[in-house]
């Protein structure tokens, strides 16, 4: 899709302390233009202030940030005209229409009179707000409101959108078409950087970068980061997974194990060379029937894993 | 033209919400006409109708006429008569009366011979004002029909009153009122209007786009000065009519001295709502601007009686100068530009407030 690439949004250092806490810890970044990009991170691991950083809603404790070839710092007025951020709470006015809503936010921008009009019609059609147009937006539900705060964080046509956990108060259809609004807007050459603590989501994104505790642990395309890590992952398909999964517990080489209902997923360390017959065995010398299969690593694979490699280091 | 158009934008979304909001609404209008009615109507400084009881124990018809005429002046309500000094007390004491009078047993030769005090009267002084009645009380002059020949007598002074002949409250309380009612509405509205939308979290939206501070300060100023100016009109008309206050200045003035007030008040309201972090805070801090503003303005009390520092705090407090402008405008007649000393310290009030509130109003969140 892109012959050359360019660069939309460059981090370095960037680092946010509240007090004692340090919320973001020297990340570096390099985003690229018309790509969807994810920070992937549970709640509290800095996703959210990294965002309000780029955007120059806070100023960094050290570190940079260029967003669009303009410092975030020093040119932060200037960069709202080509920046929209939506927020992780519905912060649009809910004693206004959805129409209103819209108008406001066209004569905020400053979008040019004759546009205006038509650019907020626009708007509620192809968001499937037209029937809602003159509705409360109080009363929207919460696939509609995301639906508006989407609608308004575009309507000036930004370069880069910033969208801080669009998705959590969303039904799963909803979500679907969501993301194919945000596809359409990458397509189009939008920027979108989007945060989530959901991992299908996160696997949509053309890159991701996992934040844990403020840091940035892994960055990549899901596919990189599946290959990267440093663990097998095996599935174990048992008639009795809690058997199962009580026999491999002892194994000092497997670290980590989840079940998803009657399966189970193991990580075991890269150093071991088969990792489905180390499996296999302790499963037979137990006499437990199953069938094991090594898969590629998941995205919640890869945050376990690379968390955990984390605090192995840490440790140490 | 960009900026007109944010400044509009903001405003009209005032308007809207303003027009959602029957609380507020509500309080525009309520809150004046309340307030109007229930000062006009009790705040009265010309004392009547004291609580009062009386021992006679002389019980001549001097005395009974006595009684008689002090009654007939409506400054007290004869409550009771007592059979003695201590029973009176126990009146006071128990708060059922505010004056008592003794009538010694021999006061009609003590009223004869002139030559000290003919009865007494036992108040509640703890409230000054019950006081200064019983010093009127006091000063009422012994005339009696059996007493043809002592010649009535002449006082030092002679009074003229200007402005209000009739001694009615109300002709001082509204102009005033109008200054209160202002200081109360303008500055709570404006000190949540912007704290309301950090609460509701439409503040992190709107310091994302492109509007500068103080496009956002003017288009949330506007629209509540077109609200202040419905509050005086409405204040003063009603003034006129239930209380027949008169307007004896051009409008042009009121208007004029209305204006710069009210855009003080807006200008501090802003001012609070950088500071505080919640609707409830906002309020607290407009309430203890309140209270001094009412107490020590000149509102209540005259102005001048007030000690040196209080008067010096006062000086800072809008409703000082509007006070005197509304009143001097109302009800003296007075030209405005014969108060250019009261515009200045408001304009110079509304400037600093402004500034600050601008320069204290970041749009980050740190």
């Amino acid at each position: 899709m892109m012959n050359k690439k360019q660069i939309a949004i460059t981090a370095s250092g960037l680092t946010m302390r509240f007090g004692s806490l340090v919320a973001v810890n020297n990340v570096d970044l390099e985003i690229e233009k018309g790509s969807i990009y994810g920070f992937l991170g549970p709640n509290g691991s800095g996703k959210s202030t990294t965002i309000r950083m780029l955007c120059g809603l806070l100023t960094p404790s050290s570190g940079s940030a260029t967003v669009m070839g303009m410092d975030t710092k020093k040119e932060s007025e200037s960069l709202k005209q080509k920046i929209g951020y939506m927020t992780q709470r519905f912060s649009l006015y809910e004693d206004l229409s959805v129409k209103e809503n819209l108008q406001f936010i066209s004569e905020i921008y400053a979008v040019p009179g004759k546009e205006r009009k038509h650019r907020v019609v626009e708007l509620l059609d192809s968001f499937k707000l037209a029937d809602r147009a003159k509705q409360r937006s109080g009363t929207l539900s919460g696939g509609q409101k995301q639906r508006l705060a989407l609608a308004a964080a575009t309507l000036h046509k930004p370069e880069i959108l910033f969208l801080d956990e669009p998705t959590s108060a969303v039904d799963p259809q909803n979500r679907r078409d969501f993301w194919e609004t945000l596809f359409e807007l990458a397509e189009q050459g939008t920027t979108i950087l989007v945060s989530t603590h959901y991992m299908d989501e996160a696997a949509r994104c053309h890159r991701l970068a996992i934040l844990d505790e403020g840091v940035k642990v892994a960055d990549g395309s899901p596919r990189q980061l599946g290959e990267s890590i440093s663990s097998h992952v095996v599935e174990i398909e048992a008639d009795d997974p809690n058997n199962a999964r009580l026999c491999l517990l002892g194994s000092e080489e497997i670290s980590s194990i989840t079940q998803l209902g009657i399966k189970l997923r193991v990580m075991i360390p890269k150093t071991i060379s088969d990792p489905v017959q180390l499996v296999n065995n302790s499963l037979v010398a137990a006499n437990i029937q199953a069938k094991t299969e090594q898969v590629f690593p998941d995205l919640e694979d890869i945050f376990v894993s690379v968390t955990q490699q984390r605090r192995r280091e840490q440790g140490s | 033209m960009k900026s007109l158009l944010r400044v509009f934008a903001i405003m009209r979304k005032e308007f809207l919400q303003l027009s959602r909001d029957r609380l507020t609404f509500g309080m525009i209008v309520g809150i004046p006409l309340g307030q109007l009615l229930m000062f006009g109507y009790a705040i009265n400084t010309d004392v009547r109708n004291l609580s009062a009881a009386y021992v006679d124990e002389s019980d001549t018809h001097i005395s009974r006429e006595f009684i008689a005429d002090i009654t007939a002046s409506q400054v007290i309500v004869m409550k009771q008569r007592v059979a003695s000094v201590y029973e009176l007390e126990q009146l006071l004491d128990a708060g059922s009366i505010s004056i008592g009078i003794a009538i010694p047993g021999d006061f009609d030769r003590r009223v004869l011979e002139r030559d000290r005090q003919a009865a007494q009267l036992l108040v509640d002084g703890a409230d000054p004002i019950i006081a200064g009645v019983a010093q009127q009380l006091a000063a009422l002059p012994l005339r009696f029909d059996s007493q043809a020949r002592v010649p009535k007598q002449a006082t030092l002074l002679e009074v003229r009153n200007y402005y209000n002949p009739e001694r009615r409250s109300a002709v001082n309380i509204v102009p005033g009122l109008v200054g209160v009612i202002l200081t109360m509405t303008m500055v709570l509205f404006t000190s949540v209007a912007i704290v309301r939308e950090k609460e509701r979290g439409n503040l992190e939206l709107l310091i994302n786009t492109p509007i500068k501070t103080p496009e956002l300060m003017l288009g949330k100023i506007f629209p509540y000065i077109l609200i202040g100016l419905i509050q005086l009109v409405l204040v003063l008309g009603l003034g006129w009519y239930f209380f027949q206050v008169p307007i004896r200045g051009s409008l042009i003035h009121v208007l004029a001295a209305a204006l710069v007030f009210i855009a003080a008040n807006l200008s501090l309201g802003l001012l609070v709502s950088t500071v505080a972090a919640t609707q409830f805070q906002a309020m607290q801090m407009a309430f203890f601007f309140f209270l001094p503003s009412i107490l020590i303005s000149g509102f209540m009390f005259p102005f001048d009686g007030m000690p040196v520092a209080a008067q010096n705090i006062a000086e800072i407090l809008p409703l000082t100068h509007f006070n005197r402008m509304i009143r001097g405008i109302v009800l003296r007649g007075a030209d405005i530009t014969s108060m250019l000393d009261e515009l200045l310290a408001l304009a110079i009030f509304t400037a600093v407030a402004l500034t600050l509130a601008i320069l204290r109003f970041s749009k980050r969140l740190d």
